[in-house]
């Protein structure tokens, strides 16, 4: 690791203990999304693979070896001294488990992309044009048979399930004989495997997580979501197919979203249940200016969108949407949800001129790009922190974070200074 | 060529009235039409489509149905065709695109939507599709005399690779033969300065002027 430690930094932790720093930091937070001035702006420390570029492992010893990683973490976490910061671990140490279940809509490091190559989401057709009636039908259906069965080897062999709410009495008690099957047995074998390594990983990543709470380290994501659009465009119809579908299947795409936007709430809700935060990662893909005009947004993005955030936020969740490229013409429409309960993440869209549009709505998180990050300088960064800081952080509720979190490839001291740019301005 | 019929049909194709577009070219492959008048009024069509994008009132969603009824239509006329090529009458457009996401990048959205863009403003586009080596960038340069490179890349990895990619040109000699351009993702002027390409894109239209500024109109 290169010596770049930042005596703003470790001036702005001196002589505080673990749990005083996590006290003020979780409240610094919580202030900002609650719209309320703050003592600095907090600082968000969100990425993929920057902690292993900055402890100079692979991207793919990062996915696989769990304790290199967990050390690549907490380097960057003692570095930088973010208010909140998400738990990596668990969307980036799964080469394993990936492996196990045979996942198929992924490449990743050593699998499909080079080994410092990020992991990469294949936008294919997994839903088939005429599979909604099977969806609306009955999802869980769909999912177990059909779906499933196409995104990882393990579960290949569920496809050979028999309709399970057809099965009664003796057709009941035959049940068992499919999953007696040897592909069965196979996939059920690799399952328990990637099931166990899941877990395995997962417990070194909490007791790495209750650690750091220790050091005054507070989790920002206490669960995800996704938009109901992005679900079908990303995991289910793939891009092209759901774009074709806002023409040829209109009305069952909408009908698809607006149940599916139930089950993601029902589901988030129940999974972020023990987790010590309240706000829930929503990152939207399709939504964007350039993508899809006002009007198919306002009809077939944010209505199901708002129907998650609403139900998100009725559980008293607080749903942190990163509204990916340039979304400024949706401001207005996006403003309409309660005050003070979001987390509004842009990427490209202007923290300052979003600010004026929804500063008395929401919190404003983001963004100091990845260009910058990865070929500025140190003065840039700061140069452009103070912006964000004096601009969008004035009278508070306001978070600074990369564009997307930190870029894979930012440069040390770029990261540094954004860092300890919080420390240096007032909002 | 110009008949009520041909008219209804170009609109149908720019409103994005799908069924009822490959209903009429259905009906006037049955009356006889000449297949080549069938192409003409796609492309006439796609000159709409083009203008609706460029103009704001159509977006992505629109281009990619657009790009399908294409297909579609020109899988019907094609049994009726000789050997007269769109790709021939593009010949004098004074330039080949060629077009690629770089290497390490598997994202292909947006280099589809320039592609398609490109090629319904008349362009001759070669697409070597995702994760392209700059050897195969050269490559493809050297055997067909390409004057516009197009840089895809949704990652921030793609960054460097488009930054190799144009000094593995510049290395073999072929840089001042060349206009480069990049776009995707979180491409900006700062990465276009860092990659050393000529000029970068927000979106599909802009590739499309830039090819305009540098080719010339295209047929």
């Amino acid at each position: 690791m290169p010596d770049i430690t930042s005596e703003i930094i470790s001036d702005s932790i001196s002589g505080k203990s673990g749990t005083e720093l996590y006290a003020e930091r979780e409240q610094r937070v919580q202030d900002a999304m609650d719209l309320k001035e703050t003592d600095r702006v907090p600082l968000s420390l969100f990425s993929h693979f920057w902690p292993a570029t900055l402890a100079g492992i692979t991207f793919e010893q990062a996915m696989y070896d769990y304790d290199a990683f967990n050390d690549a973490m907490r380097q960057t976490l003692e570095l930088l001294q973010p208010d909140m910061y998400a738990l990596n671990q668990t969307y980036i140490s799964v080469g394993p488990t990936l492996e196990l279940m045979e996942f198929k809509q992924l490449e990743w490091p050593g699998h499909g992309t080079d080994p410092n190559v990020s992991f990469q989401f294949l936008d294919r057709e997994y839903m088939k044009k005429n599979e909604y009636d099977d969806y609306l039908a009955d999802p869980t259906n769909f999912f177990l048979r059909q779906y499933m069965p196409r995104v990882a080897g393990a579960f290949e062999p569920f496809a050979k399930l028999p309709y399970l709410p057809a099965q009664y009495y003796f057709k009941m008690i035959r049940v068992p004989t499919a999953f007696a099957d040897d592909d069965m047995i196979e996939g059920l074998e690799k399952i328990l495997a990637a099931g166990k390594e899941m877990r395995k990983m997962m417990k070194g990543a909490l007791a790495f997580a209750k650690d750091m709470a220790e050091e005054g380290f507070v989790q920002s994501i206490g669960g995800s979501a996704a938009a109901p659009f992005d679900n079908f465009a990303d995991y289910l119809r793939g891009s092209k197919g759901a774009m074709l579908d806002m023409f040829r299947n209109k009305d069952k795409l909408l009908e698809c979203m607006d149940r599916v936007a139930d089950a993601i709430v029902k589901d988030t809700i129940v999974a972020s249940k023990h987790n010590p935060s309240r706000q829930i990662f929503i990152p939207l893909h399709w939504g964007l200016d350039n993508f899809m005009s006002p009007e198919q947004f306002e009809l077939f993005f944010w209505p199901p969108l708002r129907k998650v955030l609403m139900g998100l936020i009725e559980a008293d969740l607080i749903p942190c949407v990163l509204w990916e490229g340039d979304c400024t013409s949706r401001l207005e429409t996006i403003a309409d949800i309660p005050k003070g309960k979001a987390v509004y993440w842009f990427e490209q869209t202007d923290p300052v001129h979003a600010k004026e549009v929804l500063g008395d709505i929401t919190c404003i998180r983001g963004n100091v790009s990845s260009s910058m990050l990865i070929t500025g300088t140190p003065d840039d960064v700061d140069a452009e922190c103070k912006r964000l800081i004096k601009g969008a952080g004035k009278g508070g509720g306001f978070i600074l974070d990369g564009a997307i979190g930190l870029p894979d490839e930012a440069k040390v001291e770029n990261v540094v200074a954004m860092a300890q740019s919080v420390h240096k301005y007032a909002n | 060529m110009s008949n009520e019929k041909h008219d209804k049909l170009i609109n149908l194709i720019a409103d994005m009235e799908e069924d009822e577009a490959l209903e009429l070219t259905q009906e006037l492959i049955d009356e006889g039409a000449d297949p080549t008048d069938i192409l003409e009024i796609c492309r006439a069509a796609m000159d709409i489509v083009g203008q609706r994008f460029e103009d704001n009132e159509y977006f992505v969603p629109e281009l990619i149905l657009a790009g399908e009824m294409l297909d579609q239509m020109s899988e019907m006329v094609k049994p009726l065709i000789s050997d007269t090529t769109d790709e021939e009458d593009k010949e004098d457009t004074g330039g080949t695109v060629l077009i690629g996401t770089v290497h390490g990048d598997l994202h292909d959205i947006g280099k589809n939507i320039v592609t398609f863009m490109l090629d319904v403003n008349g362009f001759k586009v070669i697409d070597l599709g995702v994760d392209v080596s700059p050897q195969a960038f050269i490559d493809a340069i050297k055997e067909n005399s390409i004057t516009v490179v197009g840089l895809s890349g949704f990652l921030t990895l793609a960054f460097d690779s488009m930054k190799e990619t144009v000094e593995a040109i510049t290395e073999a000699g072929l840089r001042d033969d060349v206009k480069i351009m990049i776009g995707g993702g979180q491409v900006d002027e700062q990465i276009r300065g860092y990659t050393g390409a000529d000029s970068f894109g927000l979106n599909a239209m802009s590739a499309v002027n830039q090819c305009k500024e540098w080719l010339g109109e295209a047929a």
